[in-house]
């Protein structure tokens, strides 16, 4: 082997020992709660970094217990609508904003960008007067509402860079054809804009999914709770002891539907999200 | 099909005045063409009979009817883009389709009308096909067949050739010469290319600055250019200009001198030009004739092109440098660095005023 070759081969080892290192770094803590979530309660307590055998016990625990299912399907509901008006309202507002020229467009686009950039907790207690004014508190209705609102800009953001993309020969033929503006977003653009609406519904899907903050605040029965609420709120059989195992099963029970959601639309994040980067 | 009548038609965006005070008539079953350099205007017109745009001022007639505020649909125009525009998640089949179920047609007369376009264009093997897996004359086809599929009373094509490579392009044009004898229908279209203008047109409309330099046709623009400009624009290679001085002249015709070429005896009409007015003089390359020469008045040859069928002698005048074109059939006796003379045949020479206007011929009205 000579010297060229050599180093190649060191090149390629090091290559992939940063990989290794990056990847255990990125996956050892999710990795460790699939681990803790299939041991029996008795084991919770060693440390161990293989499965010697597994245990369902804690899955069918946090199952038996109604108020986590419920707060399944409420988180399920209340994601699904966000992302669903979120989408409605974006592409409409993308339309508007990237293809109409109107007085004022960029204050609108730089208003809506600083909106996201306010932290949760600052809008909090007035985000709750205007919710308890809608008589939405303890309601999906009010958790729909706080997340629309955060995740709006960010779509009406991404949809409009992409609709500034289409080209505007596309839209003039179809009115030439004969189409209305509603025509022309939903027959013409809307099925172009597959990518970034997956791009953009997805991470309005996760950002609802995983809200705490709002989700804690806004309601207040269990049969209203979210899941990340309603993880928090699992509690052991006695006042000193911290459930880990249920906790854990819970977690990876909430966890494994978005890594598989993801897992399907990589493709289209990806070319989702670089879809401003390069003409083509 | 219709007549299309612009009377007085502005069009401003912000400041720019892009389109001036412009009347033109386009009868029924015409093919025109716009034709001018860029900015000219051109693809702005035709947007505006789209309606694409909106007319800042003037009217404008579709069939003797009104239309400035009618959107496109309204107006029964079809246009062909550029860039194809084609919807590019639909089929062949369903591009055609789509003006014809916005318009709420029946679905059978939808089939009969995409199926006689694709028969007239023969699209008919492609109609399942998405447009990425067509090519670039395919899509072409596809976007004439869209804008033709609604039956529209005028055709407006927006450069549709330019994104085709050369061989294509010829072939396209042939086929939508074809098409418009076929179809007889009222068509504008809009080039940039002076050889698509000069082939397809019954009617070249050439436009500067947002202003009708000259309407005629293709062989009024060639023969009488009302301007140095039309002069200078239809025509390839280019005509030659030179400057000249009026020495005199009546009804019957006139004297001047050209530098490198002496005195010439023309038969246009000064008009009311007086002697020892500047004026320019232009001659196509094909009306040149060389001799050999030596002395004040000769030209150096300076650059030889054979194209097979014929050849481009480049002169270079003593006294200046803009080269001159002489323009013959191949074989060519001349090489570079002979010097010649020049000798333009009379009947063919066209003389400018100082406004870049033709002097029109004697016994003739000058044209406006």
């Amino acid at each position: 082997m000579n010297r060229y070759q050599q180093i190649k081969l060191a090149k390629q080892i090091g290559k992939w020992a940063l990989i290794a290192v990056i990847m255990v770094y990125a996956t050892f803590p999710f990795y460790y709660a699939v681990i803790t979530s299939l041991k029996p309660s008795s084991e919770l307590f060693q440390v161990d970094y293989w499965l010697s055998s597994v245990d369902f016990s804690n899955y069918a625990q946090i199952f038996a217990q109604k108020s986590f299912v419920q707060a399944i399907g409420n988180s399920i509901l209340i994601a699904i609508s966000v992302v669903a008006i979120a989408l409605l309202l974006g592409i409409t507002a993308s339309y508007a904003l990237g293809r109409v020229r109107f007085r004022g467009r960029t204050t609108v686009m730089l208003t809506i960008l600083g909106v996201s950039m306010f932290p949760q907790v600052a809008v909090l207690s007035g985000l709750f007067e205007v919710i308890r004014s809608l008589n939405l508190y303890n309601n999906p209705g009010g958790l729909i509402l706080s997340y629309t609102i955060f995740t709006l800009p960010f779509t009406v953001w991404v949809l409009t860079t992409f609709m500034r993309q289409l080209p505007m020969e596309l839209e003039e033929a179809a009115i030439m054809d004969g189409a209305t503006p509603w025509v022309t977003i939903t027959k013409v653009f809307l099925p172009l804009m597959w990518p970034a609406m997956a791009t953009t519904g997805l991470l309005a899907f996760i950002a609802a999914w995983n809200e705490f903050l709002f989700a804690l605040t806004f309601t207040l029965t269990d049969d209203q709770r979210t899941v990340p609420v309603a993880i928090a709120l699992i509690s052991g059989g006695s006042q000193h002891e911290l459930p880990w195992g249920p906790i854990m099963a819970a977690s990876v029970t909430v966890t494994v539907p978005l890594v598989i959601l993801v897992m399907i639309f990589q493709r289209r994040i990806v070319s989702g999200l670089t879809a401003g980067a390069v003409k083509g | 099909m219709a007549s299309v009548t612009l009377n007085k038609i502005n069009k401003v965006f912000g400041s720019t005045h892009i389109i001036k005070d412009l009347d033109l008539e386009v009868g029924n079953g015409e093919f025109v063409v716009f034709v001018g350099p860029s900015g000219c205007g051109k693809s702005t017109l035709l947007r505006l009979i789209a309606g694409l745009e909106s007319i800042t001022e003037g009217d404008l007639r579709i069939a003797g009817d009104l239309v400035n505020d009618l959107p496109p649909r309204e107006r029964g125009v079809g246009m062909v883009f550029q860039s194809y525009a084609l919807y590019p998640h639909m089929t062949v089949y369903e591009n055609m389709a789509f003006g014809l179920k916005l318009a709420k047609t029946d679905k059978q007369s939808i089939e009969q009308r995409v199926m006689d376009t694709a028969r007239i264009l023969q699209l008919e093997e492609l109609l399942h096909r998405k447009p990425k897996a067509l090519s670039g004359g395919q899509r072409q086809r596809v976007a004439m067949g869209r804008a033709m599929a609604r039956e529209p009373r005028i055709l407006l094509f927006d450069e549709p050739l330019s994104n085709l490579d050369a061989s294509l392009r010829v072939q396209m044009r042939n086929e939508i010469a074809r098409l418009h004898h076929r179809l007889g229908s009222t068509m504008v279209y809009v080039t940039h290319d002076q050889v698509e203008a000069m082939t397809l047109a019954d009617k070249i409309v050439v436009l500067r600055d947002g202003r009708i330099e000259q309407v005629g046709s293709p062989q009024t623009l060639y023969q009488q250019p009302a301007t140095k400009f039309v002069a200078g624009f239809i025509g390839s290679p280019t005509m030659n200009f030179m400057p000249a001085e009026l020495l005199g002249g009546d009804g019957q015709g006139c004297k001047i001198q050209a530098p490198g070429l002496g005195e010439l005896v023309l038969p246009q009409d000064p008009g009311g030009e007086p002697s020892g007015a500047g004026l320019t003089l232009g001659v196509r390359p094909e009306h040149l004739r060389l001799a050999e020469a030596e002395g004040d008045n000769a030209f150096e040859i300076v650059n030889v092109e054979y194209l097979g069928n014929e050849v481009y002698v480049y002169l270079e005048p003593k006294a200046s440098d803009t080269l001159l074109i002489h323009r013959s059939e191949a074989p060519s006796r001349w090489a570079i660095g002979q010097r010649v003379a020049l000798v333009p045949e009379l009947e063919h020479v066209h003389l400018f005023d100082g406004q870049d206007r033709a002097l029109a011929l004697a016994g003739q009205r000058r044209a406006a």
